[in-house]
């Protein structure tokens, strides 16, 4: 422990000091995307507190206030920057709360994507034999699929099977497993492929000659070298899990008008595109776009960045 | 020959990969399963502290049988045995397979790159539970002042050190058990040659210091002269010959074993006009090896008997060679 | 006159902790019909300066002094154009890896043929003759019948064989052969060895072949040139450079290689590694592992002068010692 306490400032100065640092600081697109990120993020963790208006306080709305267009229009008004909604709700306070649901769902999809395809890759490329086939060829036919099927399939299947009650309640959680089901093949595929290399390393045959177990290998020696490819695919994954709830939500089968996640808020507003009203539907998927596009700009840099042949 | 208590010795050991294609290729292609026969009724036997090397061209089985000795592989015939007992069941007790390691040939692939030196240094202290707390820190300290590094060289990773000093960080981790037995596989043919001597020279003081047994593999003979009491020259997975180091360097008695030593460059040929002697053709495949004597094809006295029969080690000396012309006393030319 | 001379060669890498010399006044020539041996470990440069006289050096690698005239013309200041024209024609590359430089897509045939009629006037007849000659010459049996076969269909003596062939087809008068027999076995790799030996012989062919091996060397080459990070600090002869090297570090090199006709019980070995491209020592880059380091050799840069037999990079061999 006495070791660990003067390394502790120099590993912040390490790290800025690094290749990875240093690309970030050279590529401009990185730097841009992740400031926008950090703003996005910041307005959605903080959303009670910088948010106008609390769009979830059913008893604040007034139906008086609903169809105000945004503050540069003549009929706007200042309290209600990006206008209203047909029930008087904040459209920029329910972008904020709305941001804030689809991360949670996208970021929790994702991460159970990782976990159950980490594990099976790791398992299915250091097991070999029959394990892997079987593992493979599963994900091999639900590749076949599109994500988008296969979320919503598994999201009827659990509703179905939830009693009428739960449904509310625990809808984020089924989201995060209906989406994040949806994408553990490619999870797996990877980690199993790096697996496969590493295994056939020297420094996990001298593991092996000293007796660990197959499972210590795999998790202090093995899956440590496999993470790299896991964290690009990630956070590429992160920026489609986001538009896959946001399409499930505007299809009405993800997050209730009462909670709306960005694509709810999209669905809402595009009733009423044609009638003249398009902040409604616009602001939103701005949003939503710009968030997805900083997610996806970080990730492609972050994959060129890892990747040594470009370097 | 060599006297002492054996630490390792395979008796007519054997092992076979199979190496056919997925099975629906198999049946498109209507061919049956390939056995790949890597190394082939190989026996020897190594005392305590001594060095037995076995040499040959790449494919001819001297790292599986590598393997073999440190149990990565289980052999499909015949037996190796440690300290007396069959292998299996000497790496089943944790004090028996702590006592022997093995070194690698990549530097750059044998040690983990996310670990900091000092933890890839204790992970066998810390598997076999040999010490605990501060005591594991001291001793990869000393374990890294004995390969010739720093106790403070423990803090960096793996990618901060040279191949030479990688080496030598492998070494200490495979010392970091106590071992008594160490297979070393083509511990040097990745290092340039004045780092090979240091590490070389470093094997041989750890050996004269703690009495390791070593099962030295390698493709360069000069090496393994230096290195080795015994020797065995390895051919398609079977020893065509094995005994003493000197005896053999003195007067080789396998065609196979002179055509080596015929075949390599030396530095004693610098602005001579002595051309070494090349040897023609190549290693053919292990996967559908030639009849008889598989060194037939490339043999200078190859004759009927050799393409039909498999010839057996006749003792010459000190030294056994599998080959009828040696037997036959053919092979004095 | 030389065919080959390379004057005051400097390679520099900038990278974003400043500008890495990889190469610090390289200097050397080959005569015709001549093999230069240049040896070191890895990292010394002797691969980088063959990239750098065929043209081929990696960005942002680049010559950032010095001179290489190829028959008296200067060809480091060519347009990539002009080079890949020099390439082929007047200077064949061997690498080690014979997969890298033989395109997986074509017979070995095609390749020779297109390589040929790409340099010489040669009609598609008669490109594919000389193309089953050159086969037939670097020893692949029934060449006439292999001359369609991919590099695959050859195991891999002989596409190192089909990669000479190749280098060789187009007629250069300079082949730099870059450890090209490293990834051979020892048997196959004395038929390589052969092979180019008889080429130089019969053709009139200059090589310069970069190896770490020294044997290879000894074998093959008439004179040698040691580097030592990024410099060359010993050249001459190679029955004098093996055998009485004057430079410490070639003394320290060759007698760390064991040898097959003596057994000794310690190998000499040379204390340390070679510096990195980052941190090479001020004066002589040996220095700090020279067991006859003086004052001198911490402050000033010795240029290669004779030595006894050699020439060489070392203090100890000023005919006029200056300044205690």
């Amino acid at each position: 422990m006495s070791a660990a306490a003067p390394r502790a400032p120099g590993a912040l100065a390490r790290w800025w000091d690094s290749d990875l640092a240093y690309s970030f600081r050279r590529s401009p697109v990185a730097v841009a995307a992740a400031l926008m990120l950090l703003v996005i993020l910041f307005g959605a963790a903080l959303a009670p507190w910088v948010a106008p208006h609390n769009p979830l306080d059913l008893a604040s709305l007034n139906l008086m206030d609903s169809r105000i267009p945004p503050v540069w229009d003549a009929e706007g008004q200042s309290s209600f920057p990006l206008g209203t909604d047909d029930q008087g709700r904040d459209i920029l306070s329910g972008i904020l709360y709305g941001v804030r649901i689809s991360l949670v769902i996208g970021v929790g999809a994702v991460l159970f994507a990782v976990v159950v395809g980490i594990a099976a890759g790791l398992l299915a490329g250091y097991a070999g034999g029959a394990v892997d086939a079987v593992l493979m060829r599963i994900a091999d036919i639900q590749l076949t699929f599109p994500a988008i099927l296969i979320a919503l399939l598994v999201d009827g299947v659990v509703t179905a099977a939830l009693p009428q009650e739960m449904h509310e309640r625990l809808k984020v959680q089924v989201l995060i497993f209906s989406i994040g089901i949806s994408f553990w093949p490619q999870f797996a595929r990877t980690v199993r492929g790096s697996t496969l290399v590493e295994r056939g390393r020297e420094y996990v045959m001298a593991a092996r000659v000293i007796g660990l177990s197959s499972g210590r290998i795999m998790l202090t020696h093995i899956l440590p070298n496999v993470l790299g490819p896991v964290f690009v695919i990630g956070t590429l994954t992160l920026g489609l899990a986001i538009v896959t709830e946001a399409t499930l939500s505007f299809l009405g089968v993800g997050l209730p008008p009462s909670s709306p996640s960005v694509g709810t808020l999209i669905r809402i507003g595009n009733d009423f595109l044609f009638s003249g009203e398009w902040w409604m539907t616009i602001f939103p998927g701005l949003a939503l776009v710009l968030l997805v596009l900083s997610i996806n700009l970080l990730g492609d840099w972050l994959r060129d960045a890892l990747n040594p042949k470009l370097r | 020959m060599a006297e002492g208590r054996i630490v390792l010795e395979a008796i007519e050991a054997s092992r076979s990969f199979d190496v056919s294609r997925p099975w629906l290729q198999r049946m498109v292609a209507r061919e049956g399963r390939r056995v790949l026969r890597a190394v082939d009724a190989v026996s020897f036997a190594v005392t305590v502290g001594r060095t037995l090397s076995l040499v040959g061209e790449s494919g001819c089985g001297k790292s599986t049988v590598g393997r073999l000795a440190v149990g990565l592989y289980e052999p499909s015939g015949g037996e190796i045995r440690f300290e007396g007992q069959s292998l299996s069941t000497a790496r089943a007790q944790p004090a028996l397979r702590r006592r022997m390691n093995m070194i690698f040939q990549d530097p750059y692939a044998s040690l983990n790159p996310r670990w900091r030196v000092s933890d890839i240094v204790a992970e066998p202290i810390r598997a076999f539970r040999l010490l605990s707390g501060r005591d594991v820190q001291d001793r990869v300290g000393q374990l890294l002042t004995q390969v010739g590094l720093s106790p403070r060289d423990g803090e960096k990773y793996p990618h901060e050190f040279s191949g030479g000093q990688r080496q030598r960080v492998s070494i200490a981790r495979a010392l970091s058990s106590e071992p008594e037995f160490l297979v070393c596989d083509e511990p040097t043919s990745a290092l340039d040659v004045s780092v090979q001597a240091q590490i070389l020279n470093l094997m041989r003081d750890l050996q004269a210091r703690m009495q390791i047994t070593y099962l030295f593999i390698s493709h360069n003979l000069a090496v393994v002269r230096h290195m080795s009491d015994l020797l065995g020259v390895m051919y398609l997975g079977r020893i065509v010959e094995y005994g003493p180091g000197e005896s053999i360097f003195a007067a080789p008695r396998h065609p196979y074993t002179r055509l080596l030593l015929d075949a390599i460059p030396d530095l004693g040929m610098a602005g001579s006009t002595r051309a070494r002697t090349p040897v023609g053709g190549e290693v053919p495949s292990p996967i559908n090896p030639p009849s008889g004597c598989t060194f037939h094809p490339r043999c200078p006295l190859a004759n009927a008997r050799c393409r039909a029969e498999v010839p057996k080690h006749t003792r010459d000396g000190d030294v056994l060679a599998a080959c009828h012309a040696v037997e036959e006393g053919r092979g004095a030319g | 006159m030389s065919l080959l001379d390379v004057d005051g060669l400097t390679v520099e890498f900038p990278t974003r902790r400043g500008v890495l010399r990889a190469l610090d006044r390289v200097s050397f020539s080959i005569a015709p019909g001549e093999v230069l041996g240049v040896v070191g470990e890895s990292g010394a440069g002797k691969s980088l300066t063959g990239a750098a006289i065929i043209g081929l050096l990696e960005p942002p690698g680049r010559i950032a002094a010095g001179q290489i005239r190829l028959e008296g013309g200067r060809i480091d200041n060519l347009s990539p154009d002009r080079m890949r024209r020099v390439r082929g024609k007047q200077v064949g590359a061997i690498f080690q890896d014979p997969l890298t430089t033989l395109n997986p897509l074509y017979s070995v045939g095609r390749q020779l043929t297109e390589t040929m009629q790409a340099h010489l006037p040669l009609s598609g007849p008669e490109a594919r003759r000389r193309a089953v000659r050159w086969l037939e010459d670097v020893g692949i049996p029934a060449a006439a019948q292999r001359i369609d076969a991919y590099p695959h269909e050859f195991s891999g003596g002989m596409r190192q064989r089909v990669v000479i062939a190749l280098a060789l087809c187009a007629e250069p008068r300079l082949v730099i052969a870059d450890e090209p027999t490293t990834a051979l076995d020892v048997s196959i790799q004395a038929q390589v060895i052969a092979l180019l030996k008889r080429l130089t012989r019969e053709r009139g062919l200059s090589v310069m072949l970069v190896t770490h091996d020294m044997g290879v060397i000894a074998e093959a080459a008439d004179r040698i040139a040691v580097m030592y990070a990024g410099r060359v600090i010993e050249i001459g002869a190679v029955a004098d450079v093996v055998r009485n090297p004057s430079h410490p570090y070639t003394v320290g090199l060759m007698g760390s290689i064991p040898s097959l006709d003596v057994r000794v019980e310690r190998l000499r070995q040379i204390d340390g590694a070679m510096p990195r491209l980052n941190a090479i020592p001020p004066g002589c880059p040996f220095n700090p592992r020279c067991p006859q380091v003086f004052d001198r050799c911490q402050v000033e840069r010795p240029d290669l002068m004779p030595a006894r037999q050699t020439e060489a990079a070392c203090w100890l061999f000023d005919p006029a010692p200056a300044h205690g």
